[in-house]
């Protein structure tokens, strides 16, 4: 396929997923807006208020901000892509692409691509929700976008292999609630992993949700509890490992082919 | 011009026709096991002619959509050859793909989706610009009568519209090669009419296309050749004309004038009385119908109608399934 046929199937597979996007708009964009409001009020206003106490210089409701910015961005984009390939699969329209000559590469950079799309959107208009609480404000915009954007690339991806070995709807609700949900909460999102006993901090350290949470807050108020060249090579390397495993499954037809 | 130019000429034109009717699908030896072990096809041989409309007949389970599904990329084969218009399934995939359209047997179509959207979108999946799509998927509504429905969602379309939709859909990106997973499954007679004689256009227009179907007599009506599938093996391919006229015999109902003397022995002929204004009469090969006329003639019968008992083609594919 000549570069511009290319280009031509990975904007129609984006150009499906942005009118699925927007025509369920209420399931896509509205509820993590209502949820990330809840607790900016909750643990931000109502008991972040009563929390003494220096978190990184900052107010509590202001250190907690980047870290709900983010859980927005990694349920949006992994729910996302979860949702739309394994609709396809279980509808069996899947096998729209599959027959025709899209190439692998150009499935996972067209479904990631509405991951992303729906990340982002949701974590900017939480992030403005967290603005009108706190009025927070990002030291470094470039270091933030590239956080973030990384961020729902890994978990659009994720959302993808999950999708792929997912056989019932069951299989795409197990890994979010057992694995994500915990892992995201255990990220750093509420509490800075310096406070945590030696161990603990040890144990954080395994959870590749915690560098990106805290890259992510360094980009707002340029500090972290982590060397954030680190945390980038350390983000890098899951995209890269993401996408490799996405691009080999679908290669072999695992969960797809018979 | 001398008559020795006249023959190379002719001679070379003969060589071109001949080197340009080429296999649309060429097996060798394809084996499919699933992980269950299931041994789906066990060595199959099969060459569609470009420009044929191919039949492949067979009882569920027997493989013939296991064949689709490996020509088309949905199931992965064991071992063998596969090639189509020449291209090779392993090495020259996209190649293959791009040549062919395919229906499936069931549904699956984007329930959500507008007609429009899921036709155009298959376009875009094989590189076609949106402009181009949009005006080629105008042009194939039209042509299937959906252009109607091409804002509906696919959820609200009855069976024979979806299929219908399924059609546009492989048609869209002009495939050399449209396979039919029993196409006319669901589909009311007056729609079945009006999808053969699509299929029969573009088959005339060049389009190979390969074609499996429970209705026999669809396969009699437009297939030029057929392959009877048995256990993941080709138990019989050979052109329709001879596959019926391979029949030993054939049974009619006659509908006679109600019968006032009892029937004597028609010579060469069994003949069993089925009412008093029917009879069920074996012709065998060779033998003529007029013969069969003129002595129930001699006999004070008057003939109304004949008719065959069954469809000659499932009579046949029976014959060869219990063998």
């Amino acid at each position: 396929m000549s570069p511009s046929k290319l280009f031509t199937t990975y904007k129609t597979i984006v150009r499906k997923e942005m009118i699925r996007i927007f025509r369920i708009w209420s399931q896509t964009l509205l509820p993590p807006v209502i949820t990330q409001s809840l607790y900016f009020l909750i643990f931000g206003g109502f008991v972040g208020s009563r929390i003494s106490g220096d978190f990184n210089g900052q107010k509590y409701i202001e250190f907690i901000v980047p870290g709900l910015v983010m859980m927005a961005v990694i349920t949006a984009s992994f729910s996302n892509v979860v949702g739309s390939f394994f609709g396809s699969k279980f509808q069996r329209n899947i096998e729209e692409i599959l027959v025709s000559p899209t190439p692998n590469w150009i499935i996972i950079a067209g479904f990631i691509t509405g991951g992303i799309v729906r990340g982002l959107l949701v974590g900017f208009i939480v992030f403005l929700v967290g603005y009108v609480f706190t009025g927070v404000t990002i030291l470094h915009p470039l270091i933030t976008l590239i956080f973030v954007f990384l961020t729902a690339v890994v978990f659009s991806l994720g959302g993808l292999i999950n999708a792929i070995f997912a056989t019932k709807f069951d299989d795409i609700s197990i890994f979010p609630t057992f694995v994500l949900t915990p892992l995201t909460y255990l990220g750093g999102v509420f509490y800075s992993i310096n406070q945590l006993p030696p161990a603990w901090q040890s144990i954080s350290k395994i959870n590749p949700i915690v560098y990106m949470i805290d890259g992510f807050r360094y980009g707002f108020s340029g500090r972290s509890d982590l060397n954030v060249g680190y945390s980038f090579v350390m983000l890098m390397l899951f995209t890269i490992g993401f996408w490799y495993i996405a691009w080999y499954l679908l290669k072999k037809g695992i969960g797809l082919k018979s | 011009m001398s008559i020795s130019q006249v023959i190379d000429l002719t001679l070379s034109a003969i060589c071109i026709t001949l080197v340009s009717i080429m296999n649309a699908i060429d097996i060798k030896g394809l084996i499919k096991t699933y992980k269950n072990g299931v041994k789906a096809l066990n060595g199959i041989n099969l060459e569609v002619k470009e420009g044929d409309f191919f039949a492949l007949l067979g009882s569920n389970g027997a493989g013939k959509t296991t064949i689709i599904s490996i020509l088309t990329s949905i199931v992965t084969k064991t071992s063998g050859e596969v090639k189509v218009f020449g291209y090779d399934l392993d090495n020259e995939t996209n190649l293959v793909k791009q040549s062919i359209g395919v229906v499936p047997q069931e549904f699956n179509i984007s329930i959500f989706e507008k007609v429009q959207d899921i036709v155009i979108n298959q376009a875009g999946y094989y590189g076609m610009p949106l402009k181009e799509a949009t005006k080629q998927t105008e042009f194939i509504l039209k042509k299937l009568d959906l252009w109607e429905k091409r804002d509906q969602i696919s959820k609200n379309l009855s069976g024979g519209m979806k299929r219908r939709l399924m059609i546009a859909r492989a048609l869209v990106h002009n495939p050399r090669l449209l396979i039919l997973d029993e196409p006319t499954a669901g589909v009311d007679v007056e729609l079945r009419y009006g999808m053969w004689q699509y299929l029969n256009e573009l088959n005339a227009q060049g389009t190979t296309i390969l074609l499996t179907t429970h209705y026999l007599e669809e396969v009699e009506q437009l297939c030029k050749n057929a392959a009877i599938i048995k256990q993941g093996e080709i138990i019989k391919n050979d052109s329709v004309k001879n596959l019926v006229n391979s029949l030993d015999s054939e049974t009619y109902i006659v509908n006679i004038e109600k019968m006032t003397t009892p029937l004597k022995l028609i010579d060469g002929f069994t003949v069993t009385n089925i009412g008093d204004d029917k009879l069920e009469i074996d012709i065998k090969k060779g033998q003529y119908m007029n013969s069969l006329v003129k002595q129930l003639d001699a006999n004070g019968i008057q003939v109304i109608n004949i008719q065959p008992k069954e469809n000659r083609l499932e009579k046949l594919f029976l014959n060869i399934l219990s063998k």
